[in-house]
């Protein structure tokens, strides 16, 4: 492992019965790089995420993360280690204004307590009014401002996906995981995730991207991992991903790939 | 930044301080004028709404099912009834007394909510209302072969809150004005239920409340951003039960007995009708939930005879009676006009300039 890589996955298989969600996947994602995930439904993307976020205990194989093995960790623990996630489906706190939606994304980094709330002192106020002002600042950042006294419910869907984004960037991750961040979206807004994603990439934090739009994919990844049934057929860039054979038997079927072979 | 908020209070809002102040230092001496009776209502209403507050705190914040609530009320009360009457011959003072009933309150709402930790919903409050049975079922039978709790009498003659040689218990003349017992106990309930609505808005408008709704929205996602969940539900649980144990301790004050009967299921499912009913999660709502369903029974048994005397010119049915029907008929109707409380909670609006974009 090298000092590149923030995150090491070795081996990491999750069965559930009889079904092997994972089978041994092993991977590296480097620091500030945009990791694409793909494969075709089935395929084990959202069990890698949950097994990496600590919502399943892997049944074999190891995270390291930032240099630390990330072994039988709770989610919480997860999200203080420097992991933050979003859903597939969209698990935003409906009935909470999309400004409180953020500011609880603070909480992992602040640390007022019972008596903090009763007596209201001085640090207690500062640390409020910090967490408000930078919850503000991300909201303004992925675009949603506007909203923040809104219940995230009454958003507009692509609103919502934005705002799952400010919620964990909020908790100030080292590693961003995004389940679909583009599902639902039409193409204007896409592009406006897309030019996100590259911001955020910027501002230093590395990226792991479940999508199946292949085009945001093919145009914002560095490299990709593709999953089918539980394993990893291919990993590359997204270009040699895209010629690879086995990658087009996984999407297309492996017939029709034998009849083109032939 | 709370900071651009403005510091300057409008002297608009002074004056309605000042009148809610007034109105509220007078009520005690309206309500005399009706009977003493009346007083003691009122004051019951505080005790009820410092009991919905906390009850409030788990079920409205944390959106965690509690059936058996009132055994921290049970707790609280016992606490005092104990320390503070010929039972055992200890006359601790009230204010020595209410923090422990508090405290062992809450040292039993972290007990009731660590095996409960994974449950929610119908689970959680199957277990809760056994919580809140045993509870009773203790007091009950905590009379043999150690004589603690005196079982189904009670203790009596507890003693009541006193304050250096002024007794709250006794009516007395101060500074020209006759004030009755009840009237003395109404001033410091009232403080302590202002104490508990302030400590209860600044709870919720904190790092912990925001932690407690977050919980309640999705938990999973609650843990994906860092909530240790396990220990903010307890804190959940912790915080309600202490408020339910000072609720406690003052009942036992002000009536200077207790006994297993005050504490059954029935009373459980009150208190979370004040919470649902007012409107859950909503502070306001809570307090105006705890004081209808305090009140309305009463002005019920007191209106029921006259009405029907008026109405069919004699009595048909026997007030008690029709007033639980009347009773039960209004609950009944709140919720299916008002099917989130009377008062539902509303988004909180914060003003703050919006800030250009910001750097990751």
């Amino acid at each position: 492992m090298s000092a590149l890589s923030l995150l090491v996955a070795k081996g990491i298989s999750k069965r559930f019965g009889g079904v092997h969600a994972l089978s041994e996947v092993t991977f590296t994602i480097n620091h500030g790089e945009i990791y694409g995930l793909i494969g075709p439904n089935g395929a084990g993307k959202t069990s890698l995420f949950n097994v990496l976020t600590g919502i399943y205990a892997a049944d074999g194989g190891n995270f390291i993360f930032d240099g630390e093995p990330l072994d039988r960790v709770k989610p919480n623990e997860v999200a203080e280690r420097g992991i933050a996630r979003t859903f597939q489906n969209i698990r935003l706190f409906q009935n909470l204004s999309a400004l409180e939606n953020v500011m609880i994304g603070r909480h992992v980094r602040t640390k007022a307590g019972v008596f903090g709330a009763m007596f209201r002192d001085k640090a207690t106020r500062a640390e409020e009014a910090a967490i408000e002002k930078r919850s503000y600042e991300l909201l303004g950042y992925v675009g949603v401002a506007k909203r923040a006294n809104d219940l995230a419910k009454h958003l507009a869907y692509g609103d919502q996906r934005r705002l799952e984004i400010a919620r964990a960037l909020a908790t100030e991750p080292k590693l961003l995981a995004l389940d679909e961040p583009a599902a639902g979206m039409n193409a204007t807004e896409t592009q406006a995730l897309k030019r996100l994603l590259q911001e955020i990439r910027r501002d230093g934090i590395t990226i792991l991207l479940i999508e199946h739009d292949m085009k945001l994919v093919m145009s914002v990844c560095d490299r990709v991992l593709v999953l089918d049934y539980g394993r990893k057929i291919a990993e590359g860039s997204a270009a040699e991903v895209q010629k690879d054979p086995k990658v087009i038997a996984a999407y297309l079927g492996g017939e029709v790939s034998l009849e083109l072979k032939g | 930044m709370s900071s651009h908020r403005p510091r300057h209070v409008p002297p608009k809002v002074w004056a309605a301080v000042a009148l809610v102040a007034a109105a509220l230092a007078l009520l005690p001496f309206v309500a005399a004028l009706a009977g003493q009776a009346w007083v003691r209502i009122l004051n019951f209403a505080m005790i009820y709404t410092m009991l919905a507050l906390g009850l409030n705190i788990v079920v409205g914040f944390a959106g965690l099912l509690d059936l058996g609530y009132i055994a921290f009320y049970a707790v609280g009360a016992y606490v005092y009834a104990l320390l503070a009457s010929p039972h055992f011959g200890i006359h601790l003072p009230f204010w020595m007394i209410l923090p422990l009933g508090a405290g062992l309150a809450c040292i039993f709402g972290v007990l009731l909510g660590a095996p409960t930790l994974k449950l929610r919903g119908d689970y959680l409050a199957i277990v809760t209302l056994g919580f809140g049975e045993i509870i009773r079922i203790f007091l009950n039978n905590l009379n043999a072969p150690v004589n603690i709790s005196n079982g189904p009498q009670g203790i009596n003659l507890i003693d009541p809150f006193r304050i250096g040689s002024l007794s709250l218990a006794r009516p007395e003349v101060i500074l020209g004005v006759q004030f009755s017992g009840p009237q003395k106990y109404y001033y410091l309930l009232l403080l302590l239920t202002i104490g508990v609505i302030v400590v209860n808005i600044r709870l919720q408008n904190s790092r912990l409340g925001r932690a407690w709704e977050a919980i309640r929205e999705d938990e999973v996602a609650a843990k994906a951003m860092g909530i240790n969940t396990r220990n903010v539900k307890l804190l959940a649980f912790a915080m309600g039960a202490s408020f339910g144990g000072i609720a406690g301790a003052i009942f036992s004050a002000t009536q200077q007995f207790v006994s297993p009967e005050s504490f059954g299921l029935f009373e459980s499912v009150i208190v979370l009708s004040m919470v649902v009913l007012g409107g859950m999660g909503n502070i306001p709502g809570v307090i105006l939930g705890a004081i209808m369903l305090t009140m309305l029974p009463e002005v019920l048994r007191y209106t029921m005879e006259p009405l029907q005397l008026a109405l069919f010119g004699r009595v048909l049915l026997d007030a008690e009676t029709v007033r639980l029907l009347v009773f039960g008929l209004a609950l009944v109707a709140i919720m299916l006009y008002r099917p989130a409380g009377l008062w539902p909670s509303a988004v909180r609006k914060r003003e703050l300039e919006t800030p250009k974009a910001a750097p990751g």
